[in-house]
């Protein structure tokens, strides 16, 4: 670093969070937020319509419909795609989405699209998805795309609003909070294991206010798909948003994807990406080190996803907690969940298990789990459901196979969509059952009213899957 | 968007941290096209039992519960899904602020713009509010938006952050599109100008 923080062209060093803000800075005024431009936009059934009736009530259109992107996930059947929607409501919904998304102009993947699937799965998928861009979505997962080092955030439907008419939104800067994480993962540990334990040390809310960068050796040797299910859950720490530096690892799985540049387009994006990543002597205004080595297969307990804990240790203790409000909370939470504190989850039985969700729907997720369950069956007593993230996913699962490993398993191999993540579409748990979910919350409620969500990996969710109990992955490795 | 008056209330506590949208208003009531009729569904899970008969222990179906337009909530009020649906239900059931030690960032934002007040205050207040609700379910505490003031029930005062735009787009119910419209200008400026530097993107319909 040279003198006073300035770098070799006497500019501050910066970080990745804030060369993106900088190259999307529309207007900057005294008192106000700033005005951000947005490169992509995607839109989805659940959180927009009242945006598109905002727009029609005051006479305005859609300023760039070719930065936006629809499809319907949340509220969709999963079953065959040629049944009727059952559900009228759930089907005015997605009526409508389609209505709105053609009088506004707004490409979008319909129910029948080879390409429909969960949006932060397409975006991705498609090549939608670039370093060095904004994106936003009417909902909280979108620091997904952060994997490819671009700035991503979830916004409420009045910013959907904001954002078709003006391809702008309003913001205030965020603090910067480096995630570093170094050393080799253990088999049998996975990405979904090192953002549940970030989230289990610092607590849902510790990331309030910051943008994450992932860092370190361990994020450098991940994949795409790991990165984006770490990024995925940067919200589950509080965090606007989360992401990672692009690399070759970024450019190599981007350079295949139908909508990424081509030609000449492409070296031109790749100059001005190679000049993203956080500049040496860039300073963050927090930071955490994870050690990847030490780290065990993570699972939730509780009834938000900051409650985590290695999958050998015991569930803890409220009266081990000295502030009442947490100690009430915790308890509040071993209540609904009807768990002792003090023995580990291993063994505790399980009544469904979900393999699904933009965190854990990739066709890599189901690689993992399909090759521990090849050969064998699932447990008689659970119900075992798994969702690919798109209908690329699932056509790409089946020419390799995977389906037929699920299937005759005993699972259910089911359309792509949110599905079980978000329990809108009838798929669900039922009150008291427990659930070894591969989604990222675990709220109450948020499998289905009553039910009982212990958050974790493909691999473990796939391995107690096959006990019919929770399963440390690691005494079945194959 | 309502202009925003100063205002005298009850609270309705909700001891619990990282109370998260999915409870504020459960993701079933989500399919709905409209703003309305969320009130109703307000707290659902907790608010019901399974034959949908109003639980008489939760608060909110509690006299001074129910009389309350403030809500006083533990840590990390708001986490969770981007629902907007989370402030319309708690606004068309009747509250006009929140009171907690913190809010997640989206919900916090989201509120703001449908005229429900987060208000930030240290966990030591926090704490004397659910203390002095024990003894005096009936005590109230004044909002006033012009001086970021909540004077609690003995009469103290204490001084709430709030960012300047966002306090004078409440106090004068002006609403964010309408500001960002104006800048059209500039938002063509810079797109035309940002064509000819970086081409790094396809066209989503390319
Ligand atoms: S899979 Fe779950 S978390 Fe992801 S977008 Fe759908 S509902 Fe949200």
């Amino acid at each position: 670093m040279e003198q006073n923080g300035l770098n070799g062209f006497g500019r501050k060093p910066q970080t990745i969070i804030e060369k993106v803000w900088d190259r999307h800075v529309v207007t900057q005024r005294e008192g106000a937020p700033t005005l951000l431009y947005i490169d992509l936009h995607l839109v989805h059934e659940v959180t927009s319509p009242q945006a598109f009736a905002g727009l029609r009530e005051r006479g305005l259109t859609v300023r760039r419909p070719d930065l936006t992107l629809g499809t319907t996930d949340h509220s969709i059947p999963t079953h065959d795609r040629n049944l009727p929607i059952l559900d009228k409501i759930a089907a005015t919904q997605i009526d409508q989405f389609e209505e709105n998304c053609r009088e506004f102009g707004i490409p979008f993947f319909g129910p029948h699209s080879k390409n429909q699937g969960i949006v932060h799965i397409i975006g991705p998928e498609q090549g939608f998805t670039q370093p060095g861009m904004t994106v936003v979505c009417g909902d909280s997962h979108t620091a997904t795309h952060g994997a490819f080092g671009a700035l991503a955030f979830g916004i409420g439907t009045s910013q959907v609003e904001h954002v078709l008419a003006t391809q702008c939104l309003l913001q205030t800067p965020s603090q910067t909070f480096e995630v570093r994480v170094d050393g080799t993962l253990k088999p049998g540990v996975g990405a979904k294991d090192i953002v549940l334990n970030l989230i289990s040390r610092i607590g849902i809310g510790g990331g309030t206010g910051c943008v994450f960068e992932y860092t370190g050796s361990a994020i450098r040797a991940s994949s795409m798909e790991e990165r984006m299910t770490i990024c995925n859950m940067s919200i589950e720490g509080g965090a606007r948003a989360g992401l990672v530096a692009p690399d070759d690892t970024t450019y190599q799985y981007l350079s295949a994807r139908p909508h990424a540049p081509k030609g000449g387009a492409w070296d031109h994006a790749l100059q001005s990406w190679r000049q993203l990543p956080t500049d040496e002597g860039a300073t963050y205004d927090k930071r955490i080190d994870i050690d990847a080595s030490a780290l065990e297969p993570m699972i939730t307990f509780g009834t938000n996803p900051g409650m985590g804990i290695s999958i050998s240790e015991p569930v803890p203790d409220p009266l081990s907690l000295s502030d009442p409000l947490e100690r009430d909370t915790l308890s509040k939470a071993l209540r609904y969940m009807d768990l002792p504190s003090g023995k580990p989850l291993l063994g505790h039985p399980v009544n469904v298990v979900f393999i699904g969700s933009c965190t854990n729907s990739r066709i890599s997720d189901l690689r993992l789990a399909a090759a521990l369950v090849k050969g064998k069956k699932f447990s008689p007593n659970v119900r075992v459901m798994v969702v690919p993230g798109s209908q690329q996913v699932k056509e790409q699962a089946q020419a390799e196979g995977l389906d037929q490993v699920f299937r005759s398993a005993g699972a259910d191999w089911r359309e792509a969509g949110c599905s079980m993540c978000i329990a809108m579409n009838g798929d669900q748990l039922q009150p008291g059952e427990y659930s070894v979910s591969t989604s990222n919350r675990n709220f109450e409620g948020r499998q289905g009213k009553g039910g009982r969500t212990f958050l974790a990996s493909p691999l473990t969710a796939a391995a107690s899957a096959l006990t019919g109990v929770v399963t440390d992955v690691r005494t079945m490795l194959w | 968007m309502e202009k925003f008056i100063a205002f005298s209330s009850r609270l309705a506590p909700l001891p619990i941290d990282n109370l998260d949208t999915d409870q504020i208003i459960p993701a079933r009531f989500l399919k709905t096209i409209s703003k309305l009729g969320l009130g109703d569904n307000l707290f659902y899970d907790w608010r019901y039992d399974a034959d949908g008969n109003p639980k008489p222990e939760f608060i909110l179906n509690r006299p001074e519960g129910h009389a309350a337009n403030v809500l006083l909530a533990g840590d990390n009020f708001g986490c969770g899904s981007s629902r907007e649906h989370a402030p319309w239900a708690l606004v068309q059931y009747g509250f006009r602020a929140v009171i907690s030690t913190s809010f997640a960032d989206i919900f916090r934002g989201n509120a703001l713009k449908n005229s429900l007040l987060p208000i930030v205050v240290p966990r030591e207040t926090q704490e004397r509010l659910f203390a002095t609700l024990q003894t005096d379910p009936a005590a109230t505490v004044k909002v006033d938006l012009i001086t970021q003031t909540l004077t609690l029930p003995d009469g103290s005062t204490t001084v709430f952050p709030l960012e300047s735009f966002a306090k004078t787009c409440m106090l004068e119910g002006v609403d964010e599109l309408g500001y960002i419209l104006k800048q059209q200008d500039e938002i063509a400026k810079f797109e035309s100008e940002r064509k000819l530097t970086v081409d790094t993107w396809e066209l989503v319909t390319a």
